[in-house]
């Protein structure tokens, strides 16, 4: 029969000892895991992107319930441990008794709760599990909610982070002088702060809280000073302590934690103990480094192998969008210390050095902290830097001598440099993985390796290995800075320009550290979009930031000419219109007129001095633009629906002309193509748009992020609504939710696989303050923007933008 | 008829008749030269002829000292007409100066 090994508590470290157990012997133990929390094992790490909705819940769980059916493992979840039976070998819960013969306990720490008066008050909470991520996410919904963070570490810094990206109003109270003082000297942390404050956090350092104030729920939180802070919330981060209480009971040897050997044994041998709960030689650790490495030990003690914990060298890194810090060693002033620094005001860029005898051992770095891992590894080996003091600020790319790009940097990393600390994983091991294995992308390596799985900041690091290892065959992947001009990323820039109200594009440019003068093809068109879509009364249109089809009004062609597709509400026309197209085809010798997709006709081959005079012909006859070349409201395709069909249960047509009439002239991240079909058979297949309706008998069905295009996509229910009206409400608040948030060039379906569908439902379709919200500042929008580019361009004498500057293509005329 | 010799500049123009960050185009005999005039001010005239596929790049988005063809986003250099990054190819370049505000072209940029 198999020996019974029962772990408490589902945590990362715990998580990762089964790995290692189950690798090297999967049939030694049947094991049992007891889970106080409701749920299995998921990347703690990554509970602040799941705050700030950079991730989802889904998306950092690391192990599922087919991994542990997969491994045999009994999961008891939701089941807190009471008793520890050690005469028995016996573990209590409130369901039942456990038996083992080895018992791991990875019960982790709890959150420290400050003792103050108020803190039982309800919505005051700490910052530890999925639960605490959830109240915070219920107390952001609420409008204009506000949010006390008491705590400047680590913890208390992301979570102020993620909820204000959630739109909370977030102050952060520190009681020592400046943030993160555990990891950072006071020159790194007031860029930190700055950084901070620029995303309207507010930070207050030395700040002695006296009492949380409120009757039944948290109101406000009182200071020694006499500040108030309103809040709707108080989040408790102000530190964790080992959670002992089971051991202790069970008369286990408790230091600050549950005391270990090298083995990880505690003072009974059947019982073992790793991650945060423990103390080994005096130490306690919070950071998943040595927790791996315990779990590591664990696994071999477990197999009666010969394993020894050995602490090790720590770094920090912050998991704040676009905040960049490091911080490693010892950094405390001392006078055997010296100090290499190195400051650049404009970039807002500090890195400290701390050298004690010729060796490095300690790190500061804000703003740029690329060299970090190199650092690190010079403060482990302990290497004589004297040779290289002159230049060894600026990094592993001076170090030789000559300067190298940060690809030269990673490449001349030793085998040993380790480049994901969470993991301990060195670049050796990453090198080998690649080359053995056959590994071309991130994710793969991420799988084999473990590299960038857990805090995810040396992604980077490890796609530069990549780089480094496959030379071309690599291909760089996902997330990017908008294009070389920044570092930021497209959401990033979109979060800024409306946190920091940038409505210019110098502004832009100028506040988010733009490195060239003037932007390029690639930012430009995007940041005209965010600009024109967030303030659409304050910010000026910049048409020379348009690529040309938006400029001319009109689609560019292989050979420089343009097609001119005139707008035909729903596809319905007449012989008036069909009478006038057909003049301006022959007026202006069209070589080609062609049905498109859309219902719409195509007039092709038009030479573009000829546009504006075109453009008035077909204005004349009551033809608008049809912008079938704008990042916008292309067409909405419709069947006869009830007026001919006698299947059609609704007006299909009057709806798509409705809609037609209400979005076009908007423009948005990337084309919209509606559709609306008068019965399932859905003859205008309205199932593949970015929004498609299909009429049943009871109503409308509203489908969105569908696509026939490089991806086919199918619409996904967004609503099934009975009246007309809703469904053009629930139609424009979502496009106009749309509008607001997603990446330039991103189509519907790219930006609901990014949100969830559940979220967009959510504002859009249940919310009816926030539809109304959204329909009301689309409306907005098309004040402004709902002209017919054609009229007003055809009204005009002058067209610079379609003649030429001048003309000696006679011989005549080249004087 | 007007005798044009090598040393006469030819005034296509007004600078503020060009768009900052625009270009305009030149009807030649021998095809189309487009004229750029960039942020800061400055005026620069290339074929109107992408090196890749011959893109109209009058048409192009105006950047720094360079333009991006609307055909396949290959960015010219407006200096040279030479393509940058990976695309290898150039574009006929022309002289142009700005005399009180009047935009001077090298003659030559009608011949062959």
């Amino acid at each position: 029969m198999k020996e019974q090994l029962v772990v408490v508590g589902a945590g990362m470290a715990s998580g990762r000892a089964l790995e290692h157990l189950f690798e090297s012997d999967p049939d030694r133990y049947e094991v049992t895991l007891i889970n106080a929390e409701p749920r299995g094992n998921y990347n703690r790490l990554m509970l602040s992107p799941v705050l700030s909705g950079e991730k989802t819940y889904e998306e950092i769980v690391t192990h599922d319930d087919d991994w542990y059916g997969e491994n045999h493992v009994t999961t008891l979840f939701g089941h807190a441990v009471t008793r520890i039976d050690r005469d028995r070998r016996i573990v209590v819960t409130k369901s039942g008794e456990t038996a083992y013969d080895k018992l791991l306990l990875a019960t982790g720490s709890a959150p420290f709760m400050l003792p103050l008066p108020g803190a039982d008050l309800e919505g005051v909470m700490p910052y530890r599990d999925l639960d605490d991520v959830n109240r915070m996410l219920d107390a952001a919904e609420m409008n204009e909610s506000k949010a006390v963070v008491i705590g400047g570490g680590l913890l208390g810094l992301e979570a102020a982070a993620g909820l204000r990206l959630r739109g909370m109003d977030v102050v952060v109270l520190h009681v020592m002088g400046h943030l993160m003082d555990r990891q950072l000297d006071a020159s790194a942390a007031y860029l930190l702060q700055k950084d901070l404050e620029r995303r309207d956090i507010k930070v207050h350092c030395k700040a002695n809280t006296k009492a949380i104030l409120g009757s039944n729920r948290v109101e406000a939180v009182l200071l020694e000073d006499g500040t108030v802070y309103p809040a709707d919330i108080v989040v408790m981060a102000v530190g964790i302590r080992p959670e002992t209480r089971i051991a202790r009971d069970a008369g286990i040897e408790i230091g600050r934690g549950i005391i270990v050997d090298d083995a990880m044994r505690t003072s009974d041998p059947h019982i073992l103990s790793i991650g945060e709960c423990v103390e080994h030689q005096g130490m306690v650790y919070g950071l998943v480094a040595p927790l791996y490495d315990q779990a590591k030990v664990v696994a071999k003690t477990l197999l009666d192998e010969e394993a020894a914990f050995k602490p090790v060298e720590l770094s920090t890194k912050l998991k704040v969008t676009g905040v960049d810090l490091f911080s490693a060693g010892d950094f405390a002033e001392g006078d055997d210390r010296e100090d290499i620094v190195f400051r650049d005001p404009g970039r807002g860029v500090y890195k400290r050095l701390v050298l004690k005898d010729n060796r490095i051992i300690g790190a500061v770095m804000y703003g740029d902290t690329a060299d970090g891992a190199w650092f690190l590894s010079n403060i482990k080996d302990g290497t004589d830097v004297s040779g290289m003091r002159d230049t060894l600020i600026f990094g592993p790319a001076f170090a030789g001598g000559a300067q190298m790009d940060p690809m030269a940097a990673v490449a001349a990393l030793p085998d040993e440099a380790e480049i994901c600390g969470c993991n301990g994983v060195c670049k050796g091991k990453i090198v080998e993985a690649i080359t053995a294995g056959g590994l071309t992308t991130l994710d793969q390596v991420k799988a084999v390796t473990k590299a960038s799985t857990s805090c995810g900041t040396c992604t980077g690091l490890v796609e530069q290995v990549l780089a480094v290892t496959l030379g071309d065959d690599f291909v760089m992947p996902t997330v990017k800075p908008i294009c070389p001009c920044s570092d930021l990323t497209h959401e990033d820039v979109r979060r800024l320009i409306k946190a920091r109200e940038l409505k210019s594009m110098p502004a832009v440019m100028q506040e988010l550290g733009w490195k060239t003068s003037c932007g390029c093809h690639v930012c430009r068109p995007a940041l005209n979009f965010y600009l024109l879509a967030d303030w659409p009364l304050e910010y000026g249109d910049d048409s020379q930031s348009r690529f040309i089809n938006e400029r001319a009004h009109a689609n560019i062609q292989k050979d420089g000419t343009f097609s001119v597709v005139p707008r035909m509400w729903g596809g319905v026309t007449n012989p008036r219109e069909l009478r006038a197209i057909a003049d301006a085809a022959e007026k202006y010798d069209v070589p080609m007129v062609k049905m498109t997709g859309g219902q719409r006709v195509d007039l092709l081959g038009v030479k573009k001095e000829d546009l504006p005079a075109m453009w008035a012909d077909l204005n004349a006859a009551g033809l608008v633009s049809g912008h079938a070349y704008s990042k916008g409201l292309r067409t909405v395709k419709t069947c006869v629906g009830t007026d001919f069909c006698r299947f059609g249960t609704q007006d299909s047509t009057g709806l798509g002309i409705k809609l037609e009439k209400r979005l076009w002239g908007s423009w948005s991240p990337h084309k919209i193509k509606l559709a609306v079909s008068g019965c399932p058979r859905n003859c205008a297949e309205a199932t593949c748009k970015d929004i498609g309706i299909v009429c049943v008998d009871s109503g409308y069905q509203i489908g969105v992020g569908g696509a026939a295009g490089m991806d086919l996509k199918e619409v996904e229910p967004l609503a099934s609504v009975p009246s007309e009206q809703e469904a053009i409400d629930i139609t424009v608040a979502f496009v106009q939710l749309y509008r607001e948030n997603a990446k330039y060039l991103d189509r519907a379906y790219k930006w609901i696989a990014k949100v969830g569908l559940e979220w967009v439902k959510e504002q859009v379709v249940d919310d009816l303050g926030n539809r109304a919200a959204l329909v009301a500042r689309f409306d907005l929008s098309q004040s402004v923007y709902q002209v017919d580019p054609w009229a007003e361009r055809a009204s005009t004498a002058a067209h610079p933008e379609f003649t030429p500057l001048a003309d000696f293509s006679m011989p005549e005329a080249a004087q | 008829m007007n005798v044009m010799t090598d040393t006469d500049w030819l005034d296509i123009g007004a600078v503020e008749d060009i768009p900052l960050r625009g270009a305009r185009i030149v009807k030649t005999p021998r095809g189309c030269i487009a004229v750029f005039r960039v942020a800061e001010g400055e005026v620069y005239a290339l074929d109107d002829a992408c090196p890749h596929k011959k893109g109209p790049l009058s048409n192009g988005i105006v950047h720094g000292r360079s333009v991006t063809c609307p055909l396949h986003n290959w960015v010219i250099d407006l200096e040279t007409g030479a393509a940058t990054g990976a695309d290898s190819g150039r574009t006929r370049a022309h002289t142009v100066r700005v005399e009180a505000g009047r935009i001077l072209l090298d003659p030559g940029a009608l011949k062959q």
